[in-house]
């Protein structure tokens, strides 16, 4: 694994981060829950056949506290199209996980003829009361990880401080990333997002982690029978919720071929 | 100083197995433990022991907010509150408070407070909590990241209702409303005396400095724990340039006098282990929101843990994770310090440390917790009024109360019918 080209661009007046690599048509990447506060071998597999553009949400590891001025949806929606327009994303292929794939349906909803193909791994944002999504702000420490992904290491390798970290601003960063989703999301996760999904034209991949503790993958037929354009579904065997970490090669490989 | 008597209303019936069979005493308490008809009787003695108190002569009798709570069954302290300015005459009436984010509009709290200070003739103490995680985020669904500054905002919002003479629009980041005017107007002007129970946060120090309200420690864990936490409170008001009036403070304790040490032991031993056993088993899952606890108060927390500082337990923690470590035994409970026990003496020698070393002039005492009876609890608390109160009443008078109500003169007061009067029934 080789470090991306990092940058950054304004949001709302905070730093926000862009990381960069690879050569090829562009292909965004929004993180999900907890985000990415290191550069991961998902992305490595992505930057071998495309550019990888992987910009930071507010309040997310890289978006500073850029949360914080959010105030309601509307707010975030907005401060997403502007992350995209800055880190050259319009019109270009787009992906995300968990937290960052409910931002991505909303850019696809929202500006449809800007999203190119999508590719969303369990989304957040819908609730059904008959199969609910389980709540990620009421667990015992101990429990996250296992939430997170199937294999509960995997999260924690991505969460432990590097060496050389700060020892009291990197847990910090790390809380900080889980309230941003809050911010988005509390109580419920439902952001009313199912009222949009019709409004998407991109034709889109819904990957679903085999062993999802989040988000049912009763949620993927939902999600799909809203959908307005092409879409199709595919498990990854044996990932959890953020099955990018367990599974990198498996669900690179199934973006990438979706937006070949 | 002043000695007030403070009331959580428990629901004293929670089962022997409760900590074994059930996962939390807060937000998902299981409604098959709550019979309304053994509450009634629970509400009854309550609000009696709270009259009692007054009769007593506490300066000031409390009651506090908490939601989905087997150990607090008050969600409207106010419900309670006014009920008490009826069946009490000089007594000042505490609310600890309404936690100021969960009221759309806030104005709510400025109309219901303002009604409570006229019913009763300006005997309101208008607390403000931000409130715990399980009431504000759990129970209530108040998004963690958004709650101070909604409190905030709130807070000006009820300031202002109280305190502009003509009708204004309240243009607020969260609350919009066009038309502000509270009927009724408190009696207290320019409005009831404002006090703040928090945790151990800076930003909250100086808050409460900057706006001159009183800050309340409101721990179950006694002066000893509470020790680090109003030693930075009082080295943050030196900093500030703000002098040590011991008025300035608000300290929670509980309290269980006997005729002796022994006996005290006897009377209160299972009360207490019923409210550390019981009442604070609170799920650790409910403990930590994220964006509830500041940045700033993290990395305090952080700090403090890294240098093993006293204070290491209270800052940056939640209500709900100090809860997680707490004694369950009457020798913990007392070792550490939660309750306070002896004979009158006894007690009043250890209270008068507390409030000398914890420079507090504002003590409110639990002498109810737990299970404990209404016989009990009368027995404890005619004791301490009697034999404990005059021995610590003196203290600090050196020095003026300026948060303390100013009630409304005698002489244009409200005839209230009579009732039973309870200390004459007996």
């Amino acid at each position: 694994m080789s470090a991306p080209e990092e940058l950054t661009v304004d949001v709302n007046g905070f730093q926000t981060r862009v990381w960069r690599k690879g050569s090829g048509p562009v292909l965004g990447f929004i993180a999900g829950y907890g985000g990415l506060p290191r550069w991961v071998p998902f992305l490595d597999h992505l930057a071998e056949r495309r550019t990888v553009i992987v910009p930071s949400l507010p309040g997310f590891p890289g978006g500073e506290r850029g949360h914080t001025v959010l105030d309601s949806h509307l707010d975030w929606i907005v401060a997403v199209r502007t992350l995209m327009e800055k880190s050259g994303l319009v019109g270009a292929d787009l992906a995300g996980s968990s937290v960052g794939a409910s931002m991505a349906a909303e850019m696809a909803a929202v500006w449809p003829a800007d999203v190119r193909r999508l590719a969303l791994i369990a989304p957040l944002g819908l609730y059904d009361e008959t199969d609910p999504p389980a709540d990620p702000w009421a667990q015992r420490a101990d429990d996250v990880p296992g939430l997170m992904c199937a294999d509960p290491e995997v999260w924690k390798a991505l969460k432990a401080p590097p060496e050389g970290a700060n020892s009291i601003e990197w847990p910090i960063e790390q809380v900080r990333a889980n309230e941003a989703a809050a911010r988005i999301f509390w109580p419920m996760g439902n952001t009313q997002l199912a009222k949009r999904l019709p409004r998407i034209a991109a034709p889109t991949l819904l990957l679903w982690g085999e062993h999802d503790r989040v988000m049912p993958r009763s949620y993927a037929a939902r999600i799909g029978a809203l959908l307005g354009g092409r879409h199709e579904t595919r498990v990854i065997g044996g990932a959890g919720h953020l099955a990018e970490l367990d599974r990198p090669r498996e669900a690179a490989d199934a973006i990438l071929s979706w937006t070949s | 100083m002043k000695l007030m008597w403070f009331h959580l209303m428990p629901y004293t019936e929670l089962p022997d197995d409760f900590r074994q069979r059930h996962p939390s005493v807060w937000v998902d308490i299981h409604s098959e433990l709550f019979d309304p008809k053994r509450a009634h009787l629970m509400y009854n003695d309550f609000m009696d022991e709270l009259e009692y108190a007054a009769d007593c002569g506490f300066d000031a009798i409390c009651v506090n907010e908490h939601h989905s709570n087997g150990y607090g069954l008050m969600p409207s302290p106010n419900l309670i509150a006014s009920s008490l300015a009826r069946r009490t005459t000089n007594t000042a009436l505490c609310v600890m408070g309404n936690s100021l984010a969960l009221y759309n509009p806030p104005t709510r709290v400025a109309e219901e407070f303002a009604m409570i200070d006229v019913i009763s003739g300006g005997r309101l103490i208008a607390g403000f909590p931000v409130g715990t995680p399980m009431d504000t985020c759990y129970a209530y669904g108040q998004n963690p990241s958004m709650l101070r500054q909604r409190y905030l905002e709130a807070h000006d919002l009820v300031m202002r209702a109280w305190q502009e003479k003509e009708t204004f629009a309240f243009n607020g980041r969260f609350n919009q409303q066009r038309y502000v005017n509270i009927w009724p107007r408190p009696i207290q002007q320019p409005h009831p005396p404002v006090w703040v129970p928090g945790g151990g946060s800076v930003e909250t120090w100086r808050w409460c400095a900057e706006m001159e309200y009183v800050y309340c420690y409101l721990s179950y864990y006694g002066y000893k724990a509470g020790r680090a936490t109003m030693d930075g409170f009082w080295n943050e008001m030196a900093r500030l340039g703000k002098d040590r009036n011991p008025y300035r403070a608000g300290f929670l304790q509980f309290v269980g006098v006997g005729e002796s040490r022994q006996h005290a032991l006897d009377l209160y031993s299972e009360a207490a282990e019923y409210f550390y056993g019981r009442c604070l088993h609170v799920d650790p899952k409910w403990a930590t929101p994220p964006g509830y606890t500041s940045e700033g108060s993290q990395r305090a927390g952080i700090e403090s843990q890294v240098k093993q500082a006293a204070d290491s337990i209270v800052r940056g923690k939640s209500t709900g994770e100090r809860m997680a470590a707490t004694a369950r035994d009457m020798k913990g409970i007392v070792d550490n310090g939660y309750v306070i026990i002896g004979s009158p003496d006894e007690v009043a020698e250890q209270l008068r440390e507390v409030a000398v070393t914890l420079n507090v002039g504002h003590l409110m005492l639990l002498l109810q917790f737990g299970n404990m009876n209404k016989e009990v609890c009368r027995f404890n608390t005619k004791l301490f009024a009697d034999k404990v109160k005059p021995l610590l009443s003196g203290l600090f008078s050196e020095w003026e109360d300026r948060w303390w109500p100013k009630p409304m003169e005698d002489n244009l007061r409200a005839e209230i019918p009579a009732f039973l009067p309870k200390l004459a029934a007996e």
